[in-house]
């Protein structure tokens, strides 16, 4: 992989010749929490941001969206809407562009997403690194690096970022710059490697992830989903700010006064009440508690199942998202727990 | 909805887009049983007709223009191609926007979906079909193939049971195969209230009495209600069957159809795609499943 550096001052003059690839976004403050959106001037980018409260999905898997247009006649058309509009996402931590590589296995496949696709095509993605606060458990979710999935990646080594090249396009926009960018020297390494370690200790958080599907499997019947269920208020929170959740809902539209419509999709929640309800009235996961186990399940079990990892990357955004204090960690630990059944 | 007259200007649209319906007319709407109607569709594109084939118990997707997308399993066999014929009861929101439309409305198909029933392994097995209600619908996709392919498998059974005789599904074309000497075809009804019914009489298990069954030599194939999956998983489970010999048609809510909007999960499986059939092996490790 390409390595090189940037001096801290020139990022602005980075970011104003990037725009040549397309809208610059990238965190923004807004009420005291931070979001990504399209910059108005460089000076708005929050690159000392902790988390946006929607995950960088919402570019790639729009909250809704069209798919289709359908006339009488013409039957449905696909929608290009919004999908050749290029973009340069910028800030992304590790996790989030993480996640990115998650979903992308999702919309891949057999039956590749194309509208998923055509945005990923055109979206450029340059991360930089973090500090770990109190809700981020990446690195036990191995999400805290990533070694692909993004054009450019920064990493603060004190007067310089460091820059990893991902992509074809990541070493253009270095090119378009000129010799703005440098080559490393082992100084710069060795300052990434110290860097690196300091990173590895700020963690408050760590959940072990080895064997956590077998313990998914014996404590199915815990108690411990019935109170979460009891707690839970199937608001679908946790669902809309999760970096990986990918459900979504689709609904055709009629246009008033003809019968042409669309067809959109949008975003859904497992934890909504009927996720799981058919037509005859049957509901597969009726009860809250169900529902909220199988959020856990699917993600911390049925992915790895699928995909070889849980879904989940350890952003900490769901619980700071629920408004009843469900916290991811605190269940997994409980789940851990040995319950010392001998003693009692 | 669609007419015919619009039809005319329909450019198909070529893309690699898998959620692209493509569009198929009504060519006959059969009333077999109140609310339980069976519409057969042909694609508009003459090439999707000739070439669209399934396995027996894939499902497809279908597009009431207007109401919305819902999975459907079709009950042809891929024996008796150009048509697709569906078995869909009034039920939700978009049976009841496909039961407006007429012969020669246009409907948007996509598919097939799912895994099928794993034929290559069920040859050279005797075939065991149990269903009840409306659980007919994706196993007479199986049954035809099986017959229509008679020297690849072994002994034929078919137990099914409706409440009364009215209720029963395809009811002509099972009659009639109750005559034919190379499969054994066993119907039952719960009550027979008029008294014109010739077959038996009794809940579904009681057909077991009839029937020869090998468990180690056959492939139960097994759809209905839950109360069908109580009774006949239980009977089988009793008769010695191999739980991998178990196979079970589930259905779910389904979005895409292709392992992408989350709906259909089972544990850790998509019913769309490692489904909709399932051995009952698969059912005891997927929670919520039965």
């Amino acid at each position: 992989m390409k390595i090189l550096r940037l001096r801290k001052e020139k990022l602005d003059l980075f970011a104003s010749v990037v725009q040549q690839f397309g809208e610059l976004h990238a965190p923004v403050e807004q009420d005291g929490k931070y979001v990504f959106k399209r910059l108005t001037r460089w000076a708005e980018a929050r690159l000392d941001y902790d988390r946006t409260i929607l995950p960088p999905k919402k570019y790639f898997l729009p909250p809704r969206e069209t798919l289709f247009r359908y006339r009488p006649g013409e039957g449905f058309l696909p929608s290009t809407d919004g999908l050749n509009q290029r973009i340069i996402l910028f800030g992304l931590h590790a996790c989030d562009v993480y996640s990115l590589n998650i979903l992308d296995r999702v919309f891949a496949g057999k039956y590749a997403d194309p509208y998923y696709q055509a945005r990923r095509r055109n979206i450029a993605i340059i991360g930089i690194d973090c500090t770990p606060d109190k809700q981020c458990f990446c690195r036990s979710m191995r999400a805290d690096f990533v070694d692909h999935g993004f054009d450019l990646f920064f990493y603060d080594t004190g007067d310089y970022y460091q820059a990893l090249v991902g992509t074809a396009l990541g070493d253009d926009m270095v090119l378009a710059t000129g010799n703005l960018f440098e080559a490393v020297d082992a100084a710069d390494i060795d300052e990434y490697k110290r860097r690196s370690w300091n990173k590895r200790r700020a963690f408050h958080l760590d959940v072990e992830i080895r064997d956590l599907p077998e313990i998914f499997e014996m404590e199915y019947q815990s108690e411990i989903w019935e109170e979460l269920g009891a707690k839970c208020l199937s608001c679908g929170s946790c669902s809309m700010v999760c970096p990986t959740c990918y459900c979504y809902d689709v609904g055709d539209d009629v246009e008033l006064g003809s019968r042409a419509g669309k067809r959109t999709r949008s975003w859904d929640s497992c934890l909504f009440a009927d996720h799981a309800l058919v037509a005859s009235g049957e509901n597969f996961r009726g009860p809250r508690a169900s529902r909220i186990k199988f959020r856990f399940y699917h993600k911390q079990r049925g992915f790895v199942a699928e995909y070889g990892r849980p879904s989940c990357v350890g952003c900490g955004r769901c619980t700071s998202a629920c408004p009843v204090g469900i916290d991811v960690v605190q269940v997994i630990d409980r789940l851990r727990r040995v319950q010392d059944v001998a003693s009692r | 909805m669609l007419l015919v007259d619009d039809v005319a200007t329909y450019q198909p649209i070529v893309s690699g887009n898998p959620y692209q319906p493509h569009m198929a007319r009504i060519v006959r709407i059969y009333k077999m049983v109140e609310n339980n109607h069976l519409f057969t569709l042909r694609f508009l594109e003459d090439n999707l007709a000739h070439t669209f084939r399934h396995q027996p118990g894939q499902f497809i997707m279908l597009s009431v223009p207007g109401a919305g997308e819902i999975p459907i399993s079709i009950s042809s066999s891929p024996s008796r191609p150009e048509v697709l014929e569906l078995c869909v009861r009034r039920v939700g929101r978009v049976t009841q926007a496909l039961y407006r439309l007429h012969t020669n409305d246009v409907v948007g198909v996509r598919g097939p979906y799912g895994n099928g029933y794993p034929i290559p392994e069920m040859q050279g097995n005797d075939l065991l079909l149990a269903a009840g209600g409306l659980g007919m619908a994706p196993l007479r996709s199986l049954l035809w193939y099986a017959l229509d392919h008679r020297d690849k498998f072994n002994n034929i059974i078919l137990m099914y049971g409706t409440k009364r005789p009215e209720d029963m599904l395809f009811r002509e074309e099972l009659l009639a195969l109750v005559d034919r000497t190379d499969m054994n075809c066993l119907l039952t009804v719960d009550a027979d209230p008029a008294g014109t019914w010739k077959n038996h009489v009794g809940l579904l298990p009681t057909l077991f009495d009839y029937a020869k069954i090998e468990p180690l030599h056959t492939y139960a194939s097994v759809c209905g209600p839950p109360v069908v999956y109580k009774f006949i998983l239980q009977r089988l489970l009793e008769l010695g069957f191999p739980k991998n010999r178990i196979l079970m048609s589930l259905e779910r809510r389904m979005k895409c159809g292709i392992g992408k909007c989350g709906h259909c999960s089972v544990g850790y499986k998509y019913t769309c795609l490692q489904g909709p059939i399932f051995t009952y092996w698969d059912a005891i490790n997927l929670p919520e499943m039965i």
